[in-house]
């Protein structure tokens, strides 16, 4: 007897069709990147929802939106490109704490000119404190959660000797990047500087060979490693463009308050999080965008907004945000189940 | 034999992780224009053998030489750079990647992929879809086309064929054949003797970490390969346990305790039937991947199969989770302590954890009732207790002993043991097997898997052998010697005597 006789498998049969039919492209894309729609749908209900219950629903409205989704949906940028990878970073809300911190202490007398230096120079000071997270992660193997949440600690501090009390101030001509409009009042600034930082830092990232190790080594990291992918390597640039966009967030965060407020960044740290969560990035790594994190921000700033239009207690208004981000999260989970089980 | 024409050679490599010692002296010697077999059971070394060649591991010693220059590859990419290229026994796909991407990943070529692709049989593949949405057959084949793109000249194939369908491994070995044809060398790893037989040029048998022989001619010599994986000292002890007269029992007639009906679980479980009486040890002998761990996790409800059935005393089981196999009195021993116990507790609370595990018992544990049980539990089994209360502190040994001690506080009549001597001194060893003959001298029904052959003879009643998910053979402890176990688990016909 050699080989038993095998019964012949079905699967290998037929192997997927290549170029399929337009509308099997789109279910597929849909079925691959379901944030990707769910997510613009999520935001034009919350916002039909904003506009019923506040029919006055006006222009200063959108741009006070804007302006106070702009640091989360950073700080939802930063962590992404953490998560996609495998990893994650409890550090994001104190690195937007000392760029906020640097920026608005050191632009207070600047020209316009000298401040976009010097907000170039803040963002290269993120991208510094990032490696330094990634080279803690990478060389000491202590686990990611442990070590961004005791460096997160230090910048906070950081923070607090850059800047003891909240301070200090910018040129108008730079909060108007992020605070101002553009053309018609109903265009704030805000969502022009998102997305032309996403787009600038993101789409190039995605499509290179560095975006595609990220998310191999947040898929499967032994399958990645045979694939001659430097997991060490890979692990620590994620970590740099986590700094890198906290530190956009912070300057965001200058713009639109106008100052520099040492303890203002801290809360970041777990709504990025959850705007990540939201928009459909697997907490395990290797699945989800950039564009679901990103509009998430915008729903999770419009819910308070919407519970104080309601006139609803505050403290009643945080059970009831939990709640609703508990339930977009389930609502993400049992579609994926439906998914999976095909 | 000149150096000058091999292509790769291993020198005396060493290997040891914490204190267990994969390899101590392996050597190998690779010449182009040959298909290369490494041979060996399990733990021999062959796979940690291929990982240190292609730079996943680092050796402790020796040398590697490639094309007569001493190499030390530090991760897979630079071993593919110098030409040594493997496909590993899993796939290295990335799941949530599309395949165009993993190509990009490995910086393979599409277009050489296609084609290898193509050769391999495979025409229509959609490379823009998702690696985790492929079956796994096709994982294979683009796994073996993407190391083919990168034309090696040494390929390492390890087990590359143990989950495939027939169709698809003729279309692998054609590969092979054409891949020597065009001057290169393939080493390859497979666990079915004929295959290796008919597809080899030379054979190197490795055993216990050392590499023992080399046979010049692969075809004809699949007896000198068993003896050799064997060796003399284990044949001598084998020679001396069937000279012990056998006490066992025949299994009764009468119900069975357990009985499994062509079993299913694609893509290893093809179809497995087997009765199991009270009273009896019934032996699993397989070769590494041959569906015994899928069989065992069904039996004991930790995964579902696809088709057949599980019965227990003429009863249909419904199992959907282990407690359902618990509550029909069939409990596992599993290879891997740690996935039993609880490290960090006591003795005392990890052998009373499932006695409490009913729904009934959500109110007060009685102290007494449960010191009465696990005392008598630990005195039963000679459990060593004086290192202390916490778990981890005792001996591998021990623990396991605390794994069974738990299912005779709580109760159970057929107990499944997978492998529950792995890593474990032979003193200890033998103690266990006492105790699994004492439990099937109580009454109790005992399937046993054992990856260390020999162990059979010692502990079973009768044994039954896995190949390709399907049993192959079935036997009494009599006639279950080595050889024959050996033989019929690479999925050779028994034969009427081995030449040691």
């Amino acid at each position: 007897m050699t080989t038993p006789a095998e019964s012949k498998s079905p699967i290998m049969a037929a192997p997927a069709v290549s170029s399929p039919p337009f509308a099997a492209q789109l279910r597929r894309s849909l079925r691959r990147h379901p944030s990707l729609f769910g997510m613009p749908a999520l935001l034009i209900a919350s916002l039909a929802i904003t506009v019923a219950i506040h029919p006055q629903f006006s222009d200063f409205d959108l741009q006070s939106l804007a302006m106070g989704a702009l640091p989360l949906a950073f700080a939802a940028a930063a962590q992404t490109v953490v998560v996609i990878s495998g990893g994650i970073d409890l550090s994001i809300g104190s690195v937007m704490a000392v760029a906020n911190v640097l920026a608005a202490s050191t632009m207070e007398n600047a020209t316009f000119g000298e401040s976009l230096a010097l907000a170039a120079a803040v963002m290269l000071a993120g991208a510094a404190i990032g490696a330094l997270n990634g080279l803690i992660v990478v060389l000491s193997r202590i686990p990611d959660v442990v070590a961004t949440l005791t460096s997160g600690f230090i910048w906070g501090g950081v923070a607090l000797i850059i800047m003891e009390k909240p301070g200090g101030g910018a040129p108008p001509e730079f909060l108007n990047l992020g605070a101002g409009t553009l053309f018609t009042s109903w265009l704030p600034t805000a969502i022009i500087l998102l997305v032309v930082a996403v787009a600038v830092i993101w789409i190039p990232l995605r499509r290179s060979k560095l975006g595609l190790q990220f998310y191999a080594v947040g898929s499967d990291r032994i399958a990645a490693f045979r694939s001659g992918v430097n997991i060490d390597r890979t692990r620590f640039c994620a970590y740099i463009f986590s700094g890198l966009f906290s530190a956009v967030g912070g300057l965001g965060l200058t713009m639109t308050t106008g100052i520099g407020a040492p303890l203002a960044g801290v809360y970041y740290t777990l709504s990025g999080l959850a705007a990540v969560v939201v928009g459909g990035v697997s907490l395990a790594g290797g699945r989800g965008g950039m564009v679901g994190p990103v509009i998430a921000a915008f729903v999770l700033t419009l819910i308070p907004t919407d519970l104080i239009f309601l006139n609803i207690d505050p403290n009643f208004g945080q059970v009831i945000q939990g709640t609703l981000i508990v339930a977009i999260v389930m609502i993400g989970g049992f579609a994926d189940m439906a998914r999976n089980r095909r | 034999m000149g150096e000058a024409s091999l292509l790769l050679e291993v020198r005396d490599v060493a290997k040891r992780f914490d204190s267990v010692v994969a390899l101590k002296a392996a050597a190998l010697q690779v010449r182009a224009g040959e298909v290369h077999g490494l041979m060996g059971s399990n733990g021999a070394g062959k796979s940690t053998l291929v990982k240190i060649i292609t730079g996943v591991f680092r050796a402790d010693g020796g040398q590697i030489l490639v094309k007569g220059a001493t190499r030390s590859f530090r991760s897979p990419a630079e071993a593919r750079s110098a030409g040594i290229v493997s496909v590993y026994q899993d796939p290295a796909l990335v799941p949530d990647l599309t395949v165009a991407q993993n190509m990009r990943l490995a910086g393979a070529s599409v277009d050489a992929v296609r084609k290898w692709l193509a050769e391999l049989g495979v025409v229509r593949l959609d490379f823009s879809i998702l690696v985790r949405d492929l079956p796994y057959p096709t994982l294979r084949l683009i796994d073996l086309a993407r190391a083919l793109a990168s034309e090696p000249a040494v390929l390492l194939l390890d087990e590359i064929t143990a989950s495939l369908p027939a169709d698809l491994s003729e279309r692998i070995y054609a590969m092979v054949r054409h891949w020597r044809e065009r001057g290169n060398a393939v080493i390859f790893i497979s666990h079915r003797m004929a295959e290796v037989a008919d597809l080899c040029d030379r054979a190197t048998v490795l055993r216990d970490g050392v590499t023992v022989g080399v046979t010049e001619r692969a075809h004809g010599s699949e007896e000198r390969i068993v003896a050799l994986m064997l060796g003399a000292e284990t044949a001598r002890a084998v020679a001396a346990a069937s000279s012990t007269p056998a006490s066992f029992r025949a299994p009764r007639d009468g119900q069975a305790a357990l009985e499994v009906r062509g079993l299913r679980r694609s893509p290893l479980l093809n179809d497995v039937s087997f009765k199991l009486y009270p009273g009896e040890v019934l032996g699993v002998a397989a070769l590494e991947g041959q569906g015994q761990e899928e069989l065992f996790d069904c039996i004991a409800g930790s995964r579902r199969y696809d088709e057949g059935a599980i019965f227990a005393h003429g009863k249909e089981l419904r199992l959907r989770h282990p407690a359902d196999a618990i509550r029909a009195g069939i409990v596992l021993v599993p290879a891997n302590r740690l996935l039993a116990l609880l490290q960090q507790r006591s003795i005392r609370e990890n052998i009373a954890l499932p006695a409490f595990g009913g729904i009934r018992n959500w109110g007060p544990i009685g102290m007494r009732a449960e010191r009465t049980r696990v005392d008598s539990a630990i005195a039963r089994l000679q459990i060593d207790t004086r290192a202390g209360s916490e778990l981890r502190r005792l001996s591998g040994g021990n623990q396991q002993k605390v794994v069974i001690a738990r299912w005779l506080a709580s109760g159970f009549n057929t107990l499944l043991c997978f492998d529950p001597t792995r890593g474990i001194d032979i003193g200890t060893k033998r103690q266990i097997y006492v105790l699994v003959r004492e439990l099937a001298a109580a009454g109790s029904a005992v399937l046993l898997f054992t990856s260390e052959l020999p162990e059979i003879a010692l502990a079973c009643d009768r044994a039954i052998v896995l190949f390709g998910g399907r049993v192959v053979a079935e036997m009494p402890v009599s006639e279950a010697d080595e050889a024959t176990l050996l033989r019929s688990a690479h999925g050779l016909a028994p034969q009427a005597r081995a030449v040691s």
